[in-house]
């Protein structure tokens, strides 16, 4: 897939994180996405990102597996080969619920594992870029995708103002598959809450 | 701070519907009482008073619910539930009341009555001086132990909840510093640890053996206690539910949103789904091992005259919530989080009548204007009293060191 240009602004503070991303978003920056090391509350209602489809996928992958297991069991114990164990009548449900359970459940995990690496677009030995490395440490890293009309060093300015330690410019793979997940931004809620 | 209103007042309005109940419950009640309970015909009368001892005893549990709740976030370190904290503080202090209406009753049915007109407990029948099975059971099953037990779970249920909700109100008297606030944090941990221990020895084991199992002395159940804890949580869960939605309607509790009533429908999914779990695990069981001694207890639910109510159980107590609580957006909603809990605290009422009284009259179901009735007395009583003792502490502990993160909280 094609190169894309990144502009890539590293923050210290969640607290500075928060009003330098809704003054990207105004201005009109498009944001990539931002790296944490640990999952910050509300930072998704803050840059605009659409509740994630993961859970209905889930719920597509165990609806499936129930199915599976409920008529794979009962065609093979009631129809194909029906065999009598302990006087139980042919169709015993209750006997199979554990492993219908089992496998709504595994369907449901490995499904969505896959279908989470697809999102994130991931997969086994695949390299990804790293935008800095520190965001695996102490480093809230802001990464921001360059269009035709960007003027990057600007931008960089324009991130440092905004409270960025450390300002770059870097070339990337943007996904390596089947399309993206970067559907078109806006905001869920305000999030903004009085405290006395 | 000063914007809010923590001064919660009963509105006249409900504080009549609570009253209409109470009335209608008692007068029913009282005919109940007239036509049933003092009828000469034994069957009767031991229909009634399980018809009360059922209803005395799901709601005493799910409102003692609401202090396990407490504990159990306490110890967690939880501060999401403070900016709703006092609604299950008001709800746990219903025990006091109900909690005594139970012991009394239990109290006659056990040892004043002892088996001479009411036959709800079997192992108080004259069976027990010879059947083998149940003699070895006596030295836990008999009247004394079953007295003091019971005096002994319900006293401490209100003592150590009086600790906790008074250890509540400190946190009102004015700003605290740094070491007051550890110190406080300290006390309520051990206290809630007391609870923890002692509502383990209880609600999660021998009250429901000697309250409830032990109606069918002979069959047991190593799930009972744990299905019983679960019915009686989550409808306490949809009780506190109930009451937030409501506060809030009224324009209270202003720092309690959509992200708390997400948490407090997570409860209520996920011990919806536990409880059907248990539910599960004890059916399952006795179905595979298909041993008489222990299907009897089944036999006349899954077979006989309350296959209805057992399936339909099942149907409001795991389907629906399964079905309808799963979404992100509907634990978020508060109409349907109020729909859901209404009808899981039906559920599971209805739960407790097939438990009880699906051991006393096995021959018909006998479900009719009485049981209406006393629930409607103790919803009233519960509407009443949970409302005045809202009112009587401010509704968010103001100088609590977890609000701010309950303010902020996030799902």
């Amino acid at each position: 897939m094609a190169k894309k240009k990144f502009v890539v602004g590293c923050f210290k503070q969640e607290s500075v994180l928060f009003p330098a991303v809704k003054r990207v978003r105004t201005a009109g920056y498009k944001i990539h996405d931002v790296y944490t090391p640990y999952p910050v509350h509300g930072l998704d209602h803050a840059m605009g990102l659409r509740e994630t489809s993961l859970h209905t996928a889930g719920f597509i992958y165990g609806i499936t597996g129930t199915a599976t297991a409920l008529s794979c069991i009962s065609w093979i114990l009631a129809s194909d080969w029906p065999l009598n164990f302990g006087g139980k009548p042919h169709f015993a449900l209750p006997a199979w619920i554990p492993i219908i359970f089992e496998f709504t459940v595994l369907m449901a995990a490995v499904g969505m594992v896959l279908t989470f690496c697809y999102l994130c677009q991931m997969a086994p030995f695949l390299k990804k870029h790293h935008f800095h490395l520190r965001a695996t440490d102490d480093l809230f890293v802001m990464v921001i995708e360059c269009t035709a009309k960007t003027n990057a060093e600007d931008l960089q300015g324009f991130l440092a103002n905004a409270g960025a330690v450390e300002t770059s410019i870097q070339e990337a793979e943007a996904g390596w598959w089947l399309g993206t997940y970067d559907k078109e931004q806006r905001l869920i809620r305000d999030t903004t809450i009085e405290i006395a | 701070m000063a914007s809010i209103k923590d001064h919660f007042e009963m509105p006249s309005k409900s504080r009549t519907w609570s009253l209409a109940l109470i009335f209608i419950g008692a007068l029913l009640l009282v005919i109940g009482f007239v036509t049933r309970g003092m009828s000469s015909d034994e069957n009767d009368k031991t229909i009634f008073w399980g018809t009360l001892m059922y209803n005395s005893i799901f709601f005493t549990l799910i409102c003692n619910a609401s202090m396990f709740f407490i504990c159990a976030t306490t110890l967690a370190m939880g501060g999401w539930q403070m900016a709703f904290r006092r609604v299950p503080e008001a709800i746990s202090k219903m025990v006091i009341i109900l909690g005594s209406v139970t012991w009394l009753i239990l109290l006659y049915i056990v040892v004043i009555d002892n088996n001479k007109d009411i036959h709800i407990f079997h192992w108080l029948s004259d069976e027990s001086k010879s059947d083998p099975i149940l003699k070895g059971k006596l030295g836990f099953l008999n009247p004394t132990f079953f007295f003091i037990w019971t005096t002994l779970a319900i006293g401490l249920w209100i003592l150590l909840g009086a600790r906790m909700r008074k250890l509540s109100s400190e946190f009102d008297e004015g700003p605290i510093d740094a070491e007051q606030g550890k110190s406080l944090i300290w006390k309520n941990t051990v206290t809630a640890a007391m609870f923890i221990v002692w509502f383990a020895l209880t609600v999660a084991s021998t009250i429901p053996w000697l309250w409830l199992m032990s109606i069918d002395a002979h069959w047991y159940s190593t799930m009972y206690s744990w299905y019983t804890f679960a019915s009686s949580f989550v409808s306490g869960m949809a009780l506190v539910a109930l009451w937030v939605i409501y506060l809030k309607n009224k324009g209270y509790l202003e720092y309690t949103n959509e992200e708390h009533l997400h948490d407090i429908g997570k409860f209520m999914f996920a011990f919806s789904i536990f409880w059907t779990y248990l539910w599960f695990s004890q059916y399952m069981l006795i179905w595979y091992g298909n041993i008489p001694e222990e299907t009897v207890y089944f036999k006349h639910r899954v077979q006989g005259p309350y296959k209805g109510i057992f399936f339909l159980n099942l149907i409001i107590n795991f389907v629906c919530p399964l079905l309808i609580l799963m979404k992100r957006s509907a634990k978020r909603n508060y109409t349907l989080v109020t729909f859901m809990a209404v009808l899981i605290i039906f559920g599971h009422w209805i739960d407790f009548y097939q438990m009880v009284l699906g051991s006393i009259s096995k021959e018909e179901v006998t479900l009719n204007w009485l049981d209406f009735g006393i629930a409607a007395l103790y919803i009233g009583v519960i509407i009443f009293f949970v409302g005045k003792e809202l009112a009587r502490k401010p509704l968010v502990p103001k100088y609590h060191p977890f609000l701010k993160e309950s303010i902020i909280h996030h799902t």
